[in-house]
This record gives structure tokens, sequence and C-alpha cells, in this order.
């Protein structure tokens, strides 16, 4: 039983006598100007493969070489763009998607892997820096959206840090569920419990304390805007047609036994990725999708063929056909990245290892031009190619802002009053703008 | 907020193996020895020396004191006036035993006199409270208790995580077994370097009943994959504060570890067995044994491991602890049994005092000398290196006895500082990237433990069948968890200040039934007027009483009964900022 908005609100407003700090976040939603109007349509989606995939397997295959493993590449809908043959499904989407093979990032542990990739910075223990979705939040995020700008399907992601609590990710399990909403509560005892709430949070966040009093403060207010709004429906997939859903690879009770090659599992990464689309539809910029199993250090073949790539290629080509179907893609950018990629050589347990020297990630819409694969790697795998400029992760994190009109100039000021430049300064990959 | 305010967060309470009964106070430092040490401010008192030591805890307090004041005048700034009795109070019983004092507690310290009044709470919560008094003393055994809890949910944490919020029971470690040997640990007051010998040289079992059940095992248990590069990796982290996992592949590119060092560590676990004893999917025990090891070279005499440099060189390692220390490199167990020649090898490392040191130095203050706690080495400053350096000797000094650094540091004018900040120590703000200099407390948020157990406290509902306690606590503690699946372990918490933990506080089962317990009906329709109902709820929350403008805010819900005003004044105590923060 969510309580309606208006409803509550005329209660606290009945109530105004006593001052009521909490109602003033609800209503200064700020006029937005014509530019502010563009980038709120621009969103990103990011698929964070967790713990490190193997991208010579998926995508930058070497047939025939020593490291190459049992996989076949097969052809795409991008003319001479070529990737593993279990991933059928997004081989017909690869005219709407780029790789990017040169990716060098020097981060072979997870938790600095996993930190670099999400912030094109290396940890560092005097400053904590933003992640990609926090700065998409802060510059794309639509202060009408009940929902937090920055949402974490099935994972943790990584945090807001220096730019504070307001855009820390909003985790939700994989099914959406978002634990504890309901309050079932009458509106004016709602709002008298606030105003207690209210006097002890206002005066002991003012008794300079730090931040961390300050932040706690808004987050009770964003958390009180969300359990009284409509919008927490995005979450819900049940409306959705139930060809959508199984394009995404989610089992419809009651439907027949989907045919070869279509519906292969009930995926939660598939799910998830549904309610990616849906959050954006409904103006969430930033929605990051976890899928995790990665860590293939015996057994990668068997592991990708069987479990992962299937469930992988149905929730991917799902979600970046469905966004073009809808006319979302173009100002949303889907961006598939993990901690880095593993080893060229295959170890004694038919594993692959670490390895952050040379692999791929992945975009597409957003801005970004798709069909081709940018870079490349050598014979076996084992370096970037001759001549060829490694990638980045703050390269890639510049691109796909640039993608989103977000200026590359905007400088944010650390807690320790050091200018910060926007994904730490990274170059525009040029192939993916020309 | 860093993240170092993240983290450590815990599972199961102990699984009752371990009973009151074993209680052995520790004899070089009961409250008794040194009744009339020192309060925060500099004492002029002369002082018993402790039994095993030659320095007395009073003249270690005021070393940390000096050396502290030194960083303050060397960045010319001052410290924060002391906090109140009552926050002091807080503060304490948070960190020593996990939970807010009830309001009976905190009326009793601060009606307590006498310049030993903290020393004596200090005491009192680490369970070292002596009287003739058999009730009183069983009273006293109760903090005991909490105590060795507490901290054996904070280690176990550190060792083996918090429980996955699925298929907890397919993993090879079992939290209840670690937590069992912790607290059975703890309560014993068991020195520091005998629990690390026995947990990193352990053999036996890791569930509780068993055969050969021994919790110690359960830190390996779960870190012997991948020729135990985990084992290698977190024993020189947590005991050391030596981080060497990126040695495994290549020579560190920011300090002077070598890769050819982490495999010489390696060496010492290699003769290390694990045996899965599983019912279908589900793992019931492991038996952990060392068992002969013959080398990557097929020489037992001489068992060799190999591993690779990164332009595909092959190269040989012995065990070689990291001060170079070579040992014995047969493979016979009955020669060389590694593991415990490693053990016996850490506890008598510079570093493993400092280790320990900086690790609950972090506890308390909210910051350790370095940052993370437990990566020292030249290549990370030290805040405060000679305090480090004295703490980790005298702690050795001591017998590694854990409860003589609590003492010392809770004791120390630092850890009695206000956590507000003045003009004169604004820029003392780590949360900011700067150096911590500690001029002022700086706050935290509680842990999900500590808020599940301050509930309990503060309704008066603790009591009942402990292991149904535990089960309901890891239950609820389970919504937290998010694991990153791994070979690392790494996980996160969403009990982190964002909106699913202020959801929970606001709405969730724990608030409701602590809204509705026994103890809200009672102090409903007990004799109390109802400003000092009100002001109960105040003190049991934020261990103070509520302002004027508070009290009149919360009187004046019109038409309201007595029942509801009380719940809406309880919830929204327990969803401010200052319940949750230590302050």
């Amino acid at each position: 039983m969510s309580m309606n908005r208006r409803h509550f609100m005329s209660h606290l407003a009945a109530s105004a006598a006593l001052t009521a700090p909490v109602a003033a976040s609800f209503t200064s939603a700020l006029r937005a100007n014509a530019k502010d109007m563009q980038k709120r349509k621009k969103a990103c989606i990011m698929l964070f493969m967790n713990a490190g995939p193997p991208t010579i397997d998926i995508w930058d295959l070497k047939p025939g070489a020593p490291t190459g493993g049992p996989f076949k590449p097969i052809d795409t809908s991008a003319s001479g763009v070529q990737i593993s043959e279990h991933m059928p499904l997004m081989a017909k989407q690869m005219h709407h998607t780029a790789i990017l093979r040169s990716m060098s990032t020097r981060e072979a542990d997870h938790n600095r892997g996993r930190y670099y990739m999400h912030t094109g910075y290396v940890p560092n223990p005097s400053v904590e820096h933003p992640s990609y979705g926090a700065v998409i939040a802060k510059e794309c995020g639509n202060p009408e959206v009940d929902i937090p700008p920055f949402v974490s399907v099935g994972g943790a992601s990584y945090g807001p840090g220096f730019l504070g609590m307001s855009y820390a990710p909003f985790v939700v399990d994989a099914n959406g569920d978002v634990r504890n909403l309901n309050m079932n509560m009458e509106a004016p005892r709602l709002a008298q419990r606030l105003r207690l709430l209210g006097e002890i949070e206002g005066s002991f966040a003012g008794q300079a304390r730090g931040e961390a009093p300050i932040e706690h403060k808004k987050v009770i207010d964003r958390t009180v805007a969300l359990m009284t709004s409509d919008q927490m429906k995005a979450f819900k997939i049940d409306d959705e047609d139930a060809a959508v859903k199984e394009r995404y690879g989610v089992a419809v009770p009651g439907a027949a036994a989907a045919g070869a090659g279509m519906m292969r599992r009930n995926t939660t990464f598939g799910r998830s990725c549904l309610i990616a689309r849906r959050l954006v539809e409904r103006g969430v910029p930033f929605v990051e999708v976890e899928m995790g199993g990665w860590d293939l250090h015996q057994n990668t073949h068997t592991t990708l063929k069987d479990t992962l790539l299937p469930v992988l290629d149905q929730g991917m080509s799902a979600l970046i056909e469905d966004l073009s179907q809808r006319g979302m893609l173009e100002d949303t950018a889907v961006v598939w990245m993990g901690d880095f990629g593993r080893t060229p050589r295959i170890n004694a347990r038919a594993g692959r290892d670490h390895w952050a020297r040379c692999w791929s990630t992945v975009v597409a819409g957003g801005g970004m031009k798709g069909g081709q694969a940018v870079g490349a790697t050598n014979e076996d795998g084992t370096a970037v190619a001759d001549g060829v400029d490694p990638i980045k992760s703050e390269d890639l994190m510049a691109s796909v802002l640039k993608g989103l009109g977000i200026s590359l100039e905007t400088t944010y000021t650390s807690k320790n009053n050091r200018p910060m430049k926007i994904a730490n300064s990274g170059k525009v990959i040029k192939e993916l703008f020309a | 907020m860093t993240k170092w305010f993240q983290g450590i967060c815990c599972t199961f309470v102990g699984a009752g193996a371990c009973a009151i009964a074993l209680l052995q106070p520790h004899a070089s430092s009961t409250a008794a020895e040194i009744a009339a040490a020192t309060d925060a401010s500099p004492a002029t008192r002369e002082l018993p020396r402790s039994a095993s030591g030659n320095v007395n805890d009073q003249d270690i307090v005021k070393y940390i004191n000096e050396q502290i004041r030194k960083g303050w005048q060397e960045a010319a700034i001052n410290p924060s006036p002391p906090a109140t009795d009552n926050e002091w109070c807080r503060r304490v019983y948070l960190d020593v035993i996990g939970r807010l004092p009830t309001v009976e507690e905190l009326d009793a310290y601060l009606k307590s006199g006498g310049p030993d009044k903290r020393l004596k709470l200090v005491s009192m919560l680490t369970g070292e409270a002596i009287t003739s008094n058999p009730k009183e003393q069983a009273a006293a055994d109760k903090y005991l208790e909490e105590y060795a809890r507490h901290w054996a949910s904070k280690y176990s944490i550190l060792f083996v995580g918090r429980p996955p919020a699925q298929r907890a029971n397919r993993e090879l470690v079992n939290r209840d077994g670690m937590q069992a040997y912790l607290r059975g640990s703890f309560l014993r007051n068991k020195p520091w370097d005998k629990i690390v010998e026995e947990i990193v040289s352990a053999t036996g079992t890791t569930s509780p009943g068993s055969p050969e059940f021994n919790g110690a095992t359960n830190f390996l248990v779960n870190k012997l994959a991948e020729n135990a590069s985990e084992a290698t990796a977190k024993t020189a982290k947590y005991f050391l504060g030596i981080q060497v996992q990126c040695t495994q592949c290549h020579n560190h590119p920011f300090n002077d570890w070598k890769q050819d060092q982490f495999w010489g560590l390696n060496a010492f676990f290699r003769q290390t067995k694990s045996v899965q004893n599983r019912n279908g999917q589900n793992v019931e025990y492991v038996t952990l044994d060392n068992e002969d090891f013959a080398g990557e070279g097929s020489n037992p005499k001489e068992a060799e491991i190999y591993f690779e440099l990164r332009n595909g060189e092959l190269r040989v390692a012995y065990p070689t602890f990291v001060d170079g220390t070579k040992i014995n490199s047969s493979g016979y167990v009955n020669e060389v049994d590694r593991r415990s020649e490693l053990a016996k090898m850490i506890v008598k490392h510079e570093n493993f005092g400092k280790a320990f040191a900086n690790r609950m130095w972090g506890h308390f203050l909210g910051y350790g000398f370095t940052k993370p706690v437990d990566d020292m080495g030249p290549h990370n400053p030290v805040t405060h290196p000679e305090l480090l350096d004295r703490l980790g000797q005298e702690f050795a000094a001591r017998g590694h006895n854990v409860k003589d650094m609590i003492k010392w540091i809770t004791l120390s004018e630092a850890y009695s500082l206000s956590s507000k900040s003045t003009p004169r120590n604004k820029k003392d703000d780590p949360s900011l990237g700067e150096k911590p200099l500690f001029s002022h407390f700086y706050i935290r948020q509680m842990q999900a433990e500590e808020l599940y157990e301050s509930l309990l406290a503060a309704t008066k509902a603790a009591e009942g069948d402990p292991d149904e306690q535990a089960a309901k606590k890891s239950m609820w503690l389970q919504q937290f968890t998010v694991t990153f699946g791994n070979d690392e372990g790494d996980e996160a918490t969403t009990f982190d200040g964002t909106i699913p933990q202020v959801l929970m506080l606001m709405n969730g089962d724990l608030t409701k039934t602590a809204l509705t317990s026994n103890f809200m009906s009672q102090l409903t329709a007990g004799n109390l007027a109802m400003p000092d109902k009100i002001s109960y709820l105040y003190q049991a929350t934020l261990s103070r009483k509520p302002t004027s403008r508070e009290l009149a805010l919360a009187m004046a819900s019109q038409g309201k009964n007595a029942q509801d005003v009380l719940q809406d004044v309880f919830w929204a105590l327990l969803n401010s900022n200052e319940f949750i923060f230590n302050h």
C-alpha cells in the first residue's frame, strides 16, 4: 500500500505551523533550462561482468593460436567484425555495437580493477573518486524523478566518492525487489514522525560533526520521496508484454515452451536488463546491471559455453534490440565491461587467470558509432597490436560521457580541495564519433 | 564518506561452545591491580607496575597523549574540548561490547565517581570486574560474555566475511565454527600471539560437533584454492600488515615486495590438505590437515615450488619468511611442519604487534595510523610512526594482552575528545583525505550488528535461547550483504547509509518489533509522567535527555493516545543521525 504523494503532501501542508524541513526538499524541484532538458533524455546502462570476463573467448577470438581456445568466430551484422560462435543473438546486433579491442589497464587485482574501471582512476588512499553512476547521476539527473538517479540491479557497483551520498548507488536485488518500501501508515501520523525526526536530525547535522550527519539527512529526504512515489512501478516487470519478457529470457508462466534458440532459460541477468530499460524509460539516467561468475580460473570454456555466454547473449542482445526498437538507443549508452580480461595462456586447469594488459570492452548507442571493432590485439592476444593506441579506462569513460552530451571540461572539487577533471582527463576514442 | 567506514559487519553470535566457567581473568592487569590508574588527563600519582611488563598502563597512556599532542603542535591546531560523560559512555559501550548502554547502565556510570571511573567502566566491559558478591559477579560476567561475542564477531567478519545471502551452507567455511573458536579465545583472554599461532597452524575440522572440531581451521579452509594464494595474501595482510597479493604475478610496483617473496611465503602453505565432507551440495564439515609435500620437482627432501615471471621464465621457491629466514625445505611433515614454523615466525616479527595496534586504533578512533590499516611499509606513510612502534612493542612486552590494548586506547585523550570540530581544528578531517591528527573524535556509522544488539538492549529483548537469537540475527544481517564472487572473497554491505538502510530502519521488521515490544507496553503503562517516559526513550537511544524543544514537539501531538505518542518518538529516535552515528 503505497501512499499517494498528493495526499501525503496535503498533510504536511496542513501542519505547516510546525516547521517541516523534510517537505521543502519535495517542492524545491528546479525549473530546468533547455540544455538541462536535453541532457535529461540521456542515460547509460552499464553491464558489469563481475570478476573479469575472458574477452578473448567472446569478442576478440584468436582461432588457431595456441592461446585461442576451442571457440570459433562467426560473422555478424557488422561487416568484417566477428565474435564468438556462442554469441549468435549478439551477432545480429553488432551493427549497433562497437568492440574496443585494445583496452589496456594494468590493474589485475579484483578490487583495484573494479575501482579503476568504474571511476577512471586508480585507487588512491587520500581520495575516493566518483563512479560512472555518480557522475552521470549528477550531470543528467532529473529532480522530478523520485527514483534515485543511480540504480544498481543485482550488485553493489561503486560509490559516489567525494560527490557525496546523494549520488550513492541505490542497490536493489536482481528481481527489482525493494525491501521495506511500504510503511502502512496514515499520512498525519507519518507527518508527525517526520517532524520529530527533522528536529533531531537538523540539530545534530548543525553541530560541526562533519559531513556524514548532513548527508544522512539528505538520504532521509530522498527515501521519504521514494516511499510515496508511484514511479516505483518501474521495478516491476509484470505489466510487460509476454513477448518482450521472452526476448529478455524471463520465463512467462503458462507460455508454451519456446523453440530452440530463443528462450533458453529464466535468467536474472535478462530480468535485470529489462528492469534497466524500464528505469531509463522512467527517467533514471544510470543503471548498472551486474552479472557474476566470471572468475574462471578453471574450466573456462565449458562454463562459458554451457552457462555464461547463453545468458549474456540473450540478455544483452535483447536490451540493445529493444532500446533500438523503442527509439531509445541513440540517447542511451550501453557499456559492457569487467574488472579486467583473462590470460591468453590457458592454465593447467583449463582456466584463464587475471589479465589487464590487453582485453576488450563493448559499447552501443548513446551517440557512439556502432558496427565496428576499434583497435586490435596481436596474433595470440598477448599484447595490443603494434601501432595501435591502447585504450585506458578513462578514455572509455570520457567517450561515454561525451556521447551523453556531458562536457569533458567539467571539473569537480574533491573534498581536499583538489580540482578533479571529469573522467580523469581521458581522451575521447575518436573512432566512436567518426 | 570513506571506504574505511564500510566493511566490518557480522553474522552469528557464538555457537555456545564456551561457557562462563572458562573465565580466567588475566593475571597481569586486573582492575584491582591498576585501580588507581589514569583518566584521560595527565595524572600524577605513582602506580604499581604491572606484573608482566616493565611499564605501567598509565605511562603508556601518557606516552600516547604526548605523541598525539605533538602532532597537534606541529600542525598548529588545538584539540576539541572533552566529550561529555554521556557521549564517552555511549562510545565506549559501542566500541568495547558492540551496543549502546541501557538507561540504567548510563545512569550508573554518570553517578560513579573518582578519578578512575573511566578505567573502572572499561575494566567492567572487558569482563575484568571482580567482586566477592556472587550476585554482582554474575552480572559482571555477563559483560565478559558480551565482550567476547563482540570481538569474535568483529574478527570473524575480518577473517571469513559475512555469510552470503544465499547458499551459505555450500561454502567451505563454517562461520559458527570460526565464531565459536574466537569467542572461546576472547572469553579466556587468550593472548593475541597464541590466537594467531593457532589459526595459522590449525588442523582439525571446521563445524561445531564434527569429529576433531577446531574452529580455528576456518580461517584457512576457504583460502586454499589456486595453490593457497589467498591464504598467503591474507595471512601477510591481517597479521603483519603487509599486502603481497599483487606480487603473486609480478614485482610490486609501489613497494619493495618481489614476486619470489610471495612464493617463498606461499611455500609454507603447501603441505596443507583439505577434505570436504558433503551431504549432497551442502558442506557438513571440512577437515584441514598437513600431508607430506613432494614439491613440484618431486623431491620431498627438497620440496620446491615453481612460479613464472611475466617474461615466462620459470623460477623456484622454498619456504622463506618475509624477513628472508629460510627453514629446512623438507616436505615431510614429521621433519618440518611448515605452517607451525611460519606461525612462530609471524608472532615474533616486529610488524606483528604493530599490525594489531594499528587495526585496534582504527577500530576505536575511526582511522588507523595508516590507510588502510593493514598496508604498512615504506610506501605508505604512517601518521604517528613512533607511537605505532611503541604500541607494538608494549603490546608484545605485555604478552600480547588484547585487553591492555583496549585499555590504553580507550583511556587516551584522543578517544575522550568531543566529535564536534572547532575552528581551531576544522582542517583535521581525514574524510577529506587529510592525514588524521585525532584532534576530535571522528564520527562513524554504527555497524549493522551494533544496531541490532543495541535495539535488543534498549528494548530489553536480549533474553531467550541464545541459538535462536543467533539464528534470527544472522537472518536479519544477510539482507545487507552483497558478494562479488571472486577469488579475493570481496563483499560489500548496503548497510552503509544509503536508501536501503534508511528504508529498513523506517519500515523494517526490526523497528516494528521494537516499537511494539513488551518494553514499550510497559513503558506506556508505567507510572512515569509523560515527559519522563519520552526522556527515557531519548536516553535509551541517544544517551542524553531531550531538549525542551524536542520535548515540546513530542508532547504537541494533540488527541493521541500515549502509546502512539511514544511509538512516534521512538521511531523518530531510531531513524535519526544522532542515533546511528557513533559520536
